[in-house]
C-alpha cells in the first residue's frame, strides 16, 4: 500500500475532504488524487461515501472541509458548470440524459452552438457525429435518446464528456447496465481515453473488471479511505478485505430448500412483446431468469404482476386458475416484487424508512383504515435489524441511504407482505459485497421457508450460484431451461443464442 | 444505531418535530404578523376582530383542506371555485325552488360537488388527462351551470334556519368557525392515522413505487378529488348561507386563494408533502394579512398584489431551505 506522497504532483488532487449528511459523516478527511492516462478504480461497499466523493468533485455538492488542487493550483468547484470548466465530467450510475431530445441536443444542451440568434444545427449534427465514431457508436445523430439502449446512452455521456475537453471523466458503475459485449466496448473506449492522456475514475462492484482495467486501486469504507493499490499489487481477496474489513469466502449464499409443490405456473404469456411464456416456479424453489439486458425477462415479471396488460395467457397459482388484472390483485394472491429500479419504481424517497417498509402491508397493521403506529414501529424495527439497514434512525428518509440500504428497504417492503411468491429483478444491482451476500441468503433463508423465489439477474455468476433452476430467455422468448447441476456460463450463452 | 432514538427523552423528540416542522415556521410568521399588527393598530387587537378574520378565511381553509389532499396527492383542482358556487346556487334552489327542508338542500348541494369531484377524478384516471386540464374544464363547465340555473339571478328567499350555518355562533364563536376546526381535525387525522392518508402521500411521492406496491392509485386519485370538491361545496353552502343568498357568482377566482392557502402552508406542487395544520395556518396568513390591508387603509387595489408576494417569498424561503438541507 501506498502511503508516501509521491514525488511529483499529481494532477487532481482532493485533500482532507469532509461530508456531513444529516445523522451520517459521509466523508471523513479523504485524500483521493487522480493522475492523467491512468484509470483509477474507486471501491467499496454501498454507503463507503464513494458516490458523495465524486459528487463533491463534480460540483453537485459542496464539501464542508478540505481542498480541491488541479495541477498544484487550488481551486474552488461550487457548481457542475464549475466542475465542467474545469474539465471534470461525471457519467452517472443512472443516466441523466433527456430522452425526447435526440443525440446531437443532448450533447450539446446547455452550449448549443449558434449561429446568430439560432441554434447551429448543422455544425452540431457535424460534431456529434464525429464524437459518436469515438465511443465507437454508428448512430444518426438525429436519433432520438429514448430509442437507445442504454450502453448507447452511456456512449453518449462519454461523447458528450469528450465534448468538452474533459480531462477527468468520472464514471459511477457504467457496467451495471451493461451487457458482456457492451461492457467490452466500454473498456476499448476507456483504453483509448487513456492514450487520449484523459484520467478516468471508475466506480465499480465487479472485482473482475476493476483488476481488468485499472492502473490503482483507491478503496473507501464507511466515509474513510482505507488505502491504495499499485497495479502490482491488484488482487480481488485484498481488494474484498480491504472494503468490508473482513475475509469473504464463499460468494453465493446458496442453502439447500425442500422443493415441493408449484406455487407459481404462468401458461402461454402473451403481450405485444413477449411470446408464448410458459414456466413454474415451486415452493422452496430458487428459479433464475437469465438473459441479455432487453431479452423480455423484466417484462415478463410486470405482466404476471399485473402491472403491464396481458394479451393472452393463464397464471395458476397453488394450483388454481387466478386473475391478475393489477397489481392489488396481484399482492392479495401472494405475490412481492422487488423491481428492477429502487429510486423510480421501488421506493418513495421522500418517505421515511419507516413509511416506506410499511408501505405494502399497511392492511396488516391496521384496524378499520386506521394504522398501528406501534406495530409499524416494531415492522421497521425488525428489519432494520434483521437486514442490518445503516440508517441513523427509522425516520431517517430513504434517499438519504446509500443503494445497498435502499434496496434493502425495498426488501423489508415485501418481506413485510409476508408473500408465497417473491419475484426480485436484479436484486443485486449497484449493491456492494457485503450487502449481495446478506441479499443471497435472505433469497435462501426464504426458500427455507417455502417461498417461492424469481430472480432476474444479468451477472451470470450469481444466476448459476443462486438458482435451483434457470430459464434463459431471449428476444421476447424462452429459448430453454438449465438445471441447476448442468448450469455454466457457457450453457446459458449458448441457449440464449441458439 | 437506532438506539440513539430510544435513548432520547420524548420530550425532546416532540420539541425536535415541533421545531423541525415547517408548519411551525408558518406558525412563526403568522405569529410576527399578529404581533406587529397588534402593536400598530387598535382595531386588530378587538375579539370581534379576529373572530371576522377566523370567518373570513375559514371558507378558503375549509376548501384548503380538500386541495391539500389532491395535492399532496401530486394532482391539482382548478375547478374547485366553480364547484363552490354551484353547491351555494343549488342548495339555495333546494329551498327556494323545490321547496325541500334546510338539511335536504344542503345534501342536496354536498352531493353536486361530490358529484364533479368523482368527474374529475374519472377524467384523470379514465380518461387518462392531465389534472390540470380536466380541472380547468369542469371549472367552466360547473361555473356555467351556475347561470343555466338561476338565468344569472341569485337566488333570494331561503328558509331563515338556514342562515345558522354561516351566520349563527356557537358559545359565542361563529359556526363557520367551528365547521373549519371540525374539517381540519378530522383530515388532520385521516392524513396522519389513517392508511388511505398514507397512501395520499405515498401516491404523491412516487406514484409508480406506490403502484407497484399493491396499491390502486387510481381509488386513491378518485377518492382525493371527490373529497377536495365536497370540501369546496360545504365552504359554497356556508357561504351561501352566510350571505343568505345563492349567487351564481360565488367563489369567483376562488380556488386560487385556496391554493395559495395550501401552498404557504408548505405544501409541494410536486405533491408527497403538506399538511393540514400548514393549509390552515396559511389560510390564516391570507386572512390576517388581508384584514391588516384594510385596517392600515391601503386600497384594495393592491391587496391581490401583496398576496401574489406573499406566495412567492413563502414557496421561495421553503426552497430556500430545502436546498439547504441537502
Amino acid at each position: 500500500m501506498k502511503n508516501v506522497t509521491p514525488n511529483h504532483t499529481p494532477y487532481l488532487e482532493m485533500k482532507g475532504i469532509t461530508k456531513r449528511f444529516p445523522g451520517v459523516l459521509a466523508l471523513d478527511n479523504i485524500d483521493f488524487s487522480v493522475e492523467l492516462g491512468k484509470v483509477i478504480a474507486l471501491v467499496g461497499e454501498n454507503g463507503a461515501g464513494k458516490s458523495t466523493l465524486m459528487k463533491i468533485l463534480s460540483g453537485i455538492l459542496t464539501k464542508d472541509q478540505g481542498e480541491i488542487l488541479i495541477e498544484g493550483k487550488q481551486v474552488e468547484i461550487d457548481g457542475p458548470l464549475t466542475a465542467r470548466n474545469l474539465g471534470i465530467s461525471i457519467i452517472y450510475q443512472e443516466l441523466m440524459d433527456i430522452t425526447n431530445m435526440n443525440i446531437a441536443e443532448n450533447i450539446f444542451i446547455g452550449r448549443e452552438k449558434r449561429k446568430g440568434l439560432f441554434a447551429d444545427k448543422k455544425e452540431m449534427h457535424e460534431q456529434a457525429k464525429e464524437l459518436l465514431t469515438r465511443v465507437a457508436l454508428d448512430i444518426d445523430p438525429q436519433t432520438k435518446v429514448a430509442k437507445l439502449s442504454t450502453a448507447q446512452r452511456q456512449m453518449i455521456e462519454v461523447a458528450k464528456a469528450l465534448s468538452v475537453d474533459a480531462k477527468v471523466i468520472i464514471m459511477d458503475e457504467p457496467t451495471s447496465s451493461l451487457t458482456e459485449t457492451e461492457t467490452e466496448v466500454l473498456f476499448q473506449i476507456i483504453d483509448r481515453l487513456k492514450k487520449e492522456n484523459v484520467a478516468i475514475v471508475f466506480i465499480s462492484h465487479r472485482m473482475n473488471e476493476i483488476t481488468r482495467i485499472s492502473d490503482e486501486v483507491a478503496v473507501m469504507r464507511d466515509g474513510q479511505m482505507v488505502g491504495r493499490l499499485n497495479k502490482d499489487e491488484i488482487d480481488e481477496q485484498r481488494i474484498i478485505s480491504m472494503m468490508v474489513g473482513r475475509e469473504i469466502n464463499d460468494i453465493f449464499a446458496k442453502e439447500e430448500a425442500e422443493i415441493s409443490d408449484i406455487a407459481l405456473e404462468v401458461k402461454n404469456l402473451n403481450t405485444d412483446f413477449l411470446k408464448d411464456i410458459s414456466f413454474h416456479v415451486r415452493k422452496g424453489e430458487v428459479l433464475g431468469f437469465a438473459g441479455l439486458v432487453g431479452a423480455g425477462r423484466s417484462e415478463v415479471m410486470r405482466a404476471v404482476f399485473g402491472i403491464d396488460k396481458k394479451e393472452s395467457g393463464e397464471i395458476f397459482i397453488h394450483g388454481k386458475k387466478v386473475e391478475i388484472r393489477n397489481t392489488v390483485d396481484a399482492l392479495n394472491h401472494g405475490i412481492g416484487f422487488v423491481p428492477e429500479n429502487r429510486k423510480e419504481q421501488g421506493l418513495v424517497l421522500g418517505m421515511s424508512v419507516r413509511s416506506n417498509a410499511s408501505l405494502a402491508a399497511l392492511n396488516k397493521i391496521s384496524k378499520l383504515n386506521f394504522i398501528d403506529k406501534k406495530k409499524e414501529v416494531e415492522l421497521a424495527d425488525k428489519y432494520i435489524k434483521d437486514f442490518q439497514i445503516r440508517t441513523p434512525s427509522r425516520e431517517q428518509l430513504v434517499q438519504n441511504l446509500s443503494g445497498g440500504n435502499q434496496q434493502k428497504v425495498v426488501i423489508s417492503k415485501w418481506m413485510a407482505t409476508k408473500p408465497d411468491i417473491l419475484i426480485l429483478d436484479e436484486p443485486t444491482r449497484g449493491v456492494d459485497v457485503g450487502a449481495k451476500k446478506e441479499i443471497h441468503l435472505l433469497m435462501s433463508q426464504l426458500a427455507k421457508q417455502g417461498v417461492a423465489v424469481i430472480m432476474i439477474s444479468s451477472e451470470l455468476p450469481e444466476v448459476i450460484g443462486m438458482s435451483d433452476r434457470i430459464v434463459v430467455m431471449h428476444e421476447g422468448r424462452i429459448k430453454g431451461e438449465i438445471t441447476r447441476d448442468n448450469a455454466s456460463q457457457e450453457s446459458i450463452m449458448r441457449t440464449a443464442l441458439s | 444505531m437506532s438506539e440513539k432514538t430510544n435513548g432520547q427523552s420524548i420530550l425532546d423528540i416532540t420539541r425536535n418535530r415541533v421545531l423541525k416542522s415547517s408548519s411551525f415556521n408558518i406558525f412563526l410568521v403568522l405569529l410576527l404578523m399578529c404581533i406587529a399588527m397588534y402593536i400598530v393598530s387598535e382595531p386588530f387587537r378587538s375579539i370581534d376582530n379576529v373572530l371576522a378574520i377566523a370567518r373570513n378565511f375559514s371558507s378558503y381553509a375549509t376548501t384548503g383542506v380538500g386541495v391539500s389532499l389532491v395535492i399532496i396527492s401530486g394532482g391539482i383542482d382548478l375547478s374547485l371555485g366553480s364547484v363552490f358556487g354551484l353547491a351555494g346556487v343549488i342548495s339555495c334552489m333546494g329551498m327556494v325552488n323545490f321547496g325541500l327542508p334546510v338539511f335536504p338542500s344542503i345534501l342536496l348541494g354536498l352531493a353536486a360537488g361530490a358529484l364533479f369531484g368523482l368527474f374529475n377524478g374519472v377524467l384523470v384516471v379514465k380518461a387518462k388527462l392531465p389534472p390540470f386540464i380536466a380541472t380547468l374544464g369542469t371549472l367552466s363547465i360547473a361555473r356555467s351551470l351556475c347561470y343555466i340555473l338561476t338565468e344569472g339571478y341569485p337566488v333570494t328567499g331561503v328558509d331563515t334556519r338556514f342562515l345558522f350555518l354561516g351566520q349563527g355562533y356557537i358559545a359565542g364563536i361563529p359556526t363557520p368557525i367551528w365547521i373549519m376546526a371540525i374539517v381540519a381535525v378530522i383530515f388532520a387525522i385521516f392524513l396522519n392515522q389513517t392508511v388511505t392518508g398514507r397512501r395520499i402521500y405515498a401516491l404523491g411521492g412516487n406514484e409508480e413505487a406506490t403502484r407497484i406496491s399493491g396499491i390502486s392509485v387510481n381509488k386513491i386519485k378518485v377518492l382525493t378529488y371527490t373529497l377536495c370538491s365536497l370540501l369546496a361545496a360545504f365552504a359554497g353552502i356556508i357561504t351561501a348561507s352566510r350571505l343568505g343568498i345563492g349567487q351564481p357568482t360565488a367563489g369567483q377566482g376562488f380556488e386560487m386563494d385556496a391554493i395559495a392557502a395550501v401552498i404557504i402552508g408548505g405544501a409541494s406542487l410536486d405533491g408527497g408533502e403538506g399538511t393540514v395544520t400548514g393549509t390552515i395556518l396559511g389560510a390564516a396568513i391570507m386572512g390576517v394579512l388581508r384584514n391588516a390591508l384594510v385596517l392600515l387603509s391601503i386600497k384594495s387595489h393592491w391587496q391581490s398584489l401583496i398576496i401574489g408576494f406573499v406566495i412567492i417569498i413563502a414557496v421561495t424561503a421553503d426552497q430556500l431551505k430545502k436546498s439547504r438541507g441537502k
